[in-house]
């Protein structure tokens, strides 16, 4: 009897939860179509601060910057990431693990002003021309912790005898690996990718201390337009930007919804 | 065979390995290295410079250089100790209010029927997909003087004056906790998620009143997920910079903004270095924590 109390303050404490996730989301995607130049009065309903963005050249180009980067980040940062939760999972113990795994770990709870400024410094060093792939690089060191991460826990109730029997049939590791360990762990890969993706695509920190000049990316932009003061074009941006990852955050959980539905191979429970 | 498995696995291993060291461990190095340089007008604004083309000599006139200049002036100047002290409060307190409301909140999620736990979590997940920048962005609409939320308190007549909130700590404190709520919900609802029932079904056949069951079975087995949240959120609030630049005040900078300060705005790279090692050392306690702990949590699994 007194479990029906119990779900009454559980179902409060997540609605409440959940629309304070919510609300502020939902409330900046209602401003940004609000006809008023002055975003606290409402003007009535209108999309012209939507109209006005595609004339204004440098953000369009920063979008596009931003988007090539996230790609490219991602990219490597899924193979780097992968091998690195490989190593991890199926060496062993090997010479320098401990490093190894430190180095892993650390990046994901570090203070992103000091990535950035250790990157920079860096680059300094060594006299590299900053601009778009500095940031790539940097993006990439970032990301790639996070898809070891998620790689490795998918790698740990793996299934070895699976690759044990290709190779007793006489498959080399490479092709071992190709049409086995690679297509069981893709859908890992696919979403830790995601995630790099939307790191790069995020970042203002990093990118602010790695970037050099004709590599603004969209953040930057955004920041640098925002520190001093809500704008309406700033607020049609972001909810621009908010409809474009919550489709592709839906659209891959849909995803992997049906392909885990058809099924990958028995794994016996 | 053997070989050319060997050859694999030492590909495998080599190519991240010396990725992270490159780009990981040696910046770190060169920001040691850096904090105990001077700083000068000169492109890279610091000497002494390495000159690789003297050998072990420049090697040896490197190391005369360096001297620990940078950190007695952390020392003697208040701004750097302050900032230090009001990252360590705000992230510590702003990880407590996480804790008193993710907990109920993971603690909801895992007490729903199991085909609702997936969607509660995609939700919960959901918002940290969107930059963090627009999120803040999202609560300076909001906590303007004459945005919605003084409306409503207003309308109500919970206040007669709307109150000021952006560039003050509340701001950071509610852009902090909104944003930093998915990582301390996560790691609670995973060990939430797994606890067995029927200990609390014991408790409760034994007579224990229901706070007590929380305070005596609940809590102590959750309590790896509350060390987990606690780490992944407190560690990077102590850094974090965009938050408090955005919704804080000018007044009193958190450790984040001081680098940020002294790198674009000072062009004082050995002094912004030198903040950014203190950082490191005021964290590196929770970080080993922290790995010790994923690490285990990989191995077991």
């Amino acid at each position: 009897m007194t479990m029906r109390r119990v779900s009454a303050f559980n179902l409060a404490a997540i609605v409440v939860g959940i629309a304070f996730l919510y609300l502020p989301i939902v409330l900046l995607v209602i401003y940004s179509f609000n006809a008023s130049r002055l975003v606290a009065v409402w003007g009535g309903w209108s999309t012209r601060w939507y109209t006005e963005l595609v004339d204004d050249a440098p953000l369009v180009d920063s979008a596009l910057i931003s988007f090539r980067l996230a790609l490219t980040s991602a990219t490597a940062a899924a193979v780097l990431g992968t091998l690195a939760a490989l190593a991890l999972v199926r060496f062993g113990r090997f010479r320098g693990r401990l490093l190894f795994a430190a180095m892993i770990y650390a990046p994901l709870v570090m203070p992103e002003v000091i990535t950035g400024l250790s990157l920079l410094l860096l680059f300094v060093a060594i006299a590299v021309d900053r601009g778009f792939w500095t940031v790539a690089i940097a993006h990439t060191t970032m990301a790639m912790c996070f898809v070891t991460v998620i790689v490795q826990s998918r790698l740990v109730d793996f299934d070895t005898s699976l690759e044990e029997a290709a190779m007793d049939l006489g498959a080399s590791p490479l092709r071992t690996f190709l049409s086995v360990t690679l297509p069981l762990i893709l859908p890992a890969i696919a979403a830790a990718w995601m995630l790099a993706f939307a790191l790069s695509l995020d970042d203002l920190v990093i990118a602010s201390f790695t970037t050099g000049p004709g590599a603004t990316t969209l953040p930057i932009r955004i920041y640098s337009e925002v520190r001093l003061g809500v704008k309406p074009e700033m607020n049609a941006v972001c909810s621009i930007m908010v409809g474009v990852v919550g489709i592709a955050v839906i659209a891959a959980s849909l995803l992997a919804k049906l392909s885990g539905a058809r099924g990958v191979p028995a794994r016996v429970r | 065979m053997k070989q050319e498995q060997a050859f694999w696995r030492q590909l495998v291993l080599r190519i991240p390995y010396l990725w992270l060291l490159a780009f990981f461990l040696v910046p770190f190095l060169i920001v040691l290295k850096i904090s105990l340089s001077q700083t000068a007008i000169a492109q890279p604004p610091y000497t002494p410079v390495l000159d690789a083309a003297a050998g072990w000599h420049g090697l040896a006139a490197l190391f005369a250089g360096l001297s620990l200049d940078n950190y007695v002036l952390l020392g003697s100047d208040p701004l750097y100790l302050l900032s230090c002290l009001k990252s360590v409060e705000i992230a510590a307190f702003a990880t407590l209010l996480l804790l008193v409301i993710g907990y109920p909140l993971a603690y909801g999620i895992a007490r729903t029927p199991r085909r609702w736990q997936a969607v509660l979590v995609l939700l919960t997940v959901l918002p940290f997909w969107t930059s963090l920048l627009i999120r803040i962005y999202a609560w300076m609409n909001i906590l303007q003087r004459d945005g919605p939320l003084n409306d409503v308190l207003v309308a109500f007549s919970i206040v007669k004056e709307p109150p000021v909130w952006l560039s003050t700590d509340t701001a950071i404190y509610i852009g902090i906790v909104y944003s930093y709520l998915p990582f301390m919900v996560l790691p609670l609802y995973a060990t939430l998620e797994k606890l067995d029932e029927s200990l609390l079904e014991a408790a409760a056949d034994l007579g224990c009143p229901r706070w007590k069951i929380f305070w005596l079975v609940t809590l102590p087995l959750s309590s790896s997920g509350v060390l987990a949240g606690v780490l992944l959120c407190f560690i990077p609030i102590v850094g974090e910079f965009v938050i408090p630049d955005l919704l804080g005040g000018s007044q009193s900078p958190m450790i984040g903004q001081t680098i940020w300060m002294e790198f674009f705005g000072n062009k004082d790279w050995p002094a912004a270095s030198a903040v950014a090692v203190v950082l490191v050392c005021l964290l590196v306690t929770p970080i080993v924590v922290y790995q010790n702990q994923a690490m285990r949590v990989a191995e077991r699994e």
